[in-house]
């Protein structure tokens, strides 16, 4: 069996909220996680649940307040800032905004050369870099000398996922990579995600708030809700037969695109919701 | 298709180049900034060339001429004490600018690193900055360079350094509120994550987001310390022996009844440098304001403009009907086309001749993914185009009228009341400073004339229907104070309030949590039983489609490829552009299974390397 690539262990992140004597905001309330190489790991909440927090924590952009993530054997939860610019060779970043991850004033070279740079790659090295990682997300050479208000929502997120790559991390963090994508775009998009994946074996921690295109893509699957992990398990059975009964109401509250079964989908739900809101009185009155 | 790139874009860096010089050739045509570069370019070289345009010695007075008129030797005269005036304005120049570029450098370099650092890092920093800037912004200006001067002497160096530290809130303020936006852009996430150190990330994407602020925040300091500088002078608190405008001044105040003259040169001076700053900054502001917007050339010629062109697709698969629908029609839109003027004069169509129709009771999906053009067709429809849109040919048949025809005042009283709207983002729909019950209480009173007492019952009434658990807490709440799911049902009970017979919904789940969806799904299907109301829905999802619908449009590039019945649509889509966005959908896709294999196949490659 493969060692974990990363693994978080009752991980608890708190916000300050603003006021005298507050108490500080629990986005992760003991989060427990694991990740292998090559692997992709779909995880999957509403606004609120603490998917994206449990990703900024993996990158050192969320205060880790108590738990551990290790990386590889190591501890960095809790490394400065400096010793965790180190990491930036293992562990990369997918953002969700195609709009706002990108400088709008630095051409998609100086964007893609930027971390090829603090590593001390030669400028003619950083340029063949900056061809082949476009040529590997399907966008032309060419791009590398335009600014990125030229390209579509779809374009860009080709731009970041080549940047994510250009230091060939072992992780890649992808914060709800797709969900400000067109269908067919988006559909294109996971793809690639797949097929880098396959090519170059770098693990996922996919987040997102979609459960069919989790499933798409992930081997495991973690379902989060109130800043906590409600279930985790293989892709296949979290996505299509769950256990815990949040993820059986979010399964059952998207709606699937055919009138006939989401009739069948509909029945289903109100029957399950019925039944939860039973149970809920039931261990109410004991 | 949508990822293809034409190989006929300019190259990049050419194009930022015409884009910086531009801005320079913009401003040299405005005739503001010209006069502004022409008069501080004086200035500079006079205070430079000062020893070679006068062979006097500022300073050397010669009591044998007082107060002497111009002459060969003095061109402007003499002052009280029988100095050349000349020689004093041009020296002065140089001690007048640089006591003030001294004075402005401190401000600038004191606030701008301030400003960087406690927006960067926030945290304790920014508090105790924060708290500086305040108390030196409490503190009474004039009076502490009072004290400075009986502490320290009429130095004039001394006097401007303690200005600059006075107006260093000026750029703090201003660097400290650019760095707080910027610094939570995700592009600054991500350098962070690409291990790009603190101090580049700080050069290289912060800086020069707040470079041209700071330039012009800049050039107005600069006008105030040229300002308060001779004031300090003319007060006589500053260093007499050195010959500034300020000195001029109050040497010439002393003799004004003997030799009026003498007020003259120093004022011009202080008054056309202060005037020119000011103008400068204000020329560049305007020119980097400019450039972000669109000017539209006002050209309202209507009849004048070129027919639209409606481009009628042929290829337009439109579904039998599975039952004979004797329903009446209540929507008829014909060949709608939608443009937007260009600032050239021009007009971009986004909608190129659509026709649909809604009869009464039906839910219509109108479905398409972005830019195709279905938004603007539902905004056509209401007459609520953004500035610069208009519809440009077709007709929107809606009971008998055109609303294309319709005065604005004839089409505010069908909308809200005939047909409403409930938006895509529920929030940025209800107005923050009024209570949930007052928003919805007024339309009721105009559109359907009842009192505000029956308005408000009414108002308690929808709030319990479309499901909100406590309706009186809710009406008196502010919109602040509901979740998203709660502030879509207040939209959604505002927009049957007044019993419309059409709904226009513009993707009215996508801003909501999957379970909040289903529950507004299931709030509007109920609603739409129960009222017989037409629903016209934008959507870019076919499971909202599924749920909801009776029939679906199916639009790209700002026509309709594809209509029919729903179930016929899905059983069955015949135009190649749905099939693609059928094929695209993963919902019915395989799982992606086990790691297993993958593992073994890619043992970790940097393990060794570690």
């Amino acid at each position: 069996m493969t060692e974990p690539l990363l693994v978080v262990e009752d991980l608890h992140v708190d916000y300050p909220v603003k006021g005298w004597r507050r108490k500080p905001f629990k986005a992760l309330n003991g989060v427990s996680l694991d990740i292998l190489p090559g692997e992709c790991v779909g995880l999957v909440g509403e606004s609120g649940s603490g998917k994206t927090t449990l990703g900024r924590a993996v990158l050192g952009l969320a205060p880790v307040t108590g738990g551990s993530i290790r990386f590889k054997g190591a501890e960095i939860g809790t490394l400065s800032r400096r010793e965790r610019r180190r990491l930036s060779e293992e562990i990369q970043v997918v953002f969700q905004d195609p709009y706002s991850s990108l400088n709008p004033s630095l051409t998609i070279e100086q964007s893609l050369t930027e971390p090829l740079r603090v590593k001390k790659v030669s400028a003619a090295d950083a340029s063949r870099r900056v061809r082949t990682l476009l040529d590997q997300v399907g966008l032309p050479s060419n791009a590398a000398g335009r600014l990125p208000r030229e390209f579509s929502g779809g374009q860009r997120q080709r731009i970041a996922i080549a940047r994510a790559l250009a230091l060939s991390p072992q992780l890649i963090v992808c914060d709800e990579p797709v969900s400000a994508l067109d269908l067919s775009t988006q559909a294109r998009v996971l793809d690639l995600f797949k097929d880098i994946q396959e090519a170059t074996g770098v693990a996922y921690l996919f987040v997102s708030h979609d459960l069919a295109v989790v499933r798409h893509l992930s081997h495991r699957v973690a379902v989060m809700y109130h800043g906590e992990i409600v279930e985790y398990g293989p892709g296949d059975k979290v996505t299509s037969d769950p256990e815990h009964p949040y993820t059986q109401r979010l399964l059952l509250a998207a709606p699937v695109p055919d009138p006939a079964l989401q009739e069948q989908r509909r029945a289903d739900r109100r029957r399950l919701l019925d039944a939860q809101n039973e149970m809920a009185l039931q261990s109410g009155a004991l | 298709m949508t990822e293809s790139i034409t190989n006929v874009m300019p190259d990049t860096a050419t194009e930022e180049r015409a884009a910086r010089s531009h801005l320079a050739r913009r401003l040299l045509r405005n005739g503001a900034a010209l006069f502004a570069f022409i008069v501080l370019g004086l200035i500079v070289l006079a205070a430079i060339l000062a020893p070679l345009l006068t062979p006097q010695d500022p300073n050397f007075a010669n009591i044998q001429s007082l107060l002497s008129a111009p002459s060969a030797e003095h061109p402007l005269g003499t002052d009280g004490a029988g100095r050349d005036v000349l020689a004093r304005l041009l020296y002065g120049t140089r001690y007048s600018l640089a006591a003030a570029l001294l004075g402005t450098a401190i401000a600038a370099i004191l606030g701008v690193v301030g400003g960087l650092i406690a927006g960067y890092y926030g945290r304790w920093f920014a508090s105790v900055s924060s708290w500086v800037i305040s108390l030196i912004m409490a503190l009474p200006g004039i009076v502490v360079l009072l004290a400075a001067r009986a502490v320290l002497g009429p130095s004039l160096w001394m006097a401007m350094a303690v200005f600059g530290v006075l107006l260093a809130p000026a750029f703090f303020r201003l660097v400290y509120t650019a760095v707080v936006n910027v610094r939570g852009e995700l592009f600054v996430d991500a350098a962070r994550v690409s291990g790009v150190g603190d101090f580049s990330i700080i050069g290289r994407h912060i800086l020069s987001v707040v470079r041209a602020p700071i330039i012009i925040q800049f050039a107005f300091v600069m006008g105030i310390a040229i300002a308060i500088q001779a004031g300090l002078d003319f007060l006589g608190l500053g260093d007499t022996s050195v010959p500034t405008w300020g000195n001029m001044l109050n040497d010439a105040f002393a003799r004004m009844y003997k030799n009026p003259v003498l007020l003259v040169w120093p004022s011009v001076a202080i008054a056309l440098t202060s005037v020119a700053l000011a103008l400068f900054a204000n020329a560049l502001r305007d020119e980097l304001e400019r450039s972000g917007r669109v000017r539209v050339r006002r050209r309202r010629v209507r009849g004048t403009a070129p027919a639209p062109a409606v481009v009628l697709p042929a290829d337009v698969v439109v579904h039998p009907e599975t039952t004979a629908d004797s329903r009446e029609k209540l929507l008829v839109v014909d060949s709608l086309v939608v443009g937007y003027d260009q600032p050239d004069g021009s007009l971009k169509q986004v909608v190129n001749g659509v026709s649909l129709t809604v009869r009464q009771g039906e839910v219509h999906g109108l479905i398409g993914e972005s830019g195709s053009g279905k938004t603007q067709t539902a905004w056509s429809i209401l007459r609520l185009l953004p500035e610069g849109g208009r519809i440009v040919g077709g007709s929107v048949v809606f009971g008998g009228t055109d609303l294309a025809s319709l005065s604005d005042t004839e089409m505010r009283k069908v909308r809200g009341r005939r047909i409403s709207y409930i938006p895509q983002e529920p929030m940025s729909n209800l107005d923050p400073s009024f209570t949930i019950g007052s928003q919805l209480v007024e339309p009721m009173r105009i559109a359907l004339g009842i009192s505000s007492a029956d308005a408000k019952k009414r108002a308690l009434e929808l709030l319990a229907r479309v499901g909100i658990p406590n309706p009186e807490r809710t009406y008196a709440a502010y919109p602040h104070e509901v979740s998203g799911g709660m502030a879509q049902r207040v939209l959604i009970a505002g927009a049957v309030s007044c019993e419309p017979d059409l709904v226009i919904a513009d993707e009215p789940t996508t801003a909501l949590d999957v379970t909040v969806q289903a529950e507004i799904l299931d709030l509007l299907r109920g609603l739409q039983k129960e009222l017989g109301v037409s629903i016209l829905i934008v959507t870019h999802n076919f499971g909202v489609v599924a749920d909801l619908c009776d029939r679906v449009s199916v639009m790209r590039d700002g026509l309709i490829v594809e209509t029919g019945p729903v179930r016929a649509i899905f059983a069955d889509p015949q135009h190649p552009y749905t099939k693609s966005l059928f094929d695209a959908i993963l919902e019915d896709g395989a799982a992606r299974g086990h790691l297993e294999h993958a593992a073994d196949r890619h043992a970790p490659a940097g393990g060794a390397a570690s």
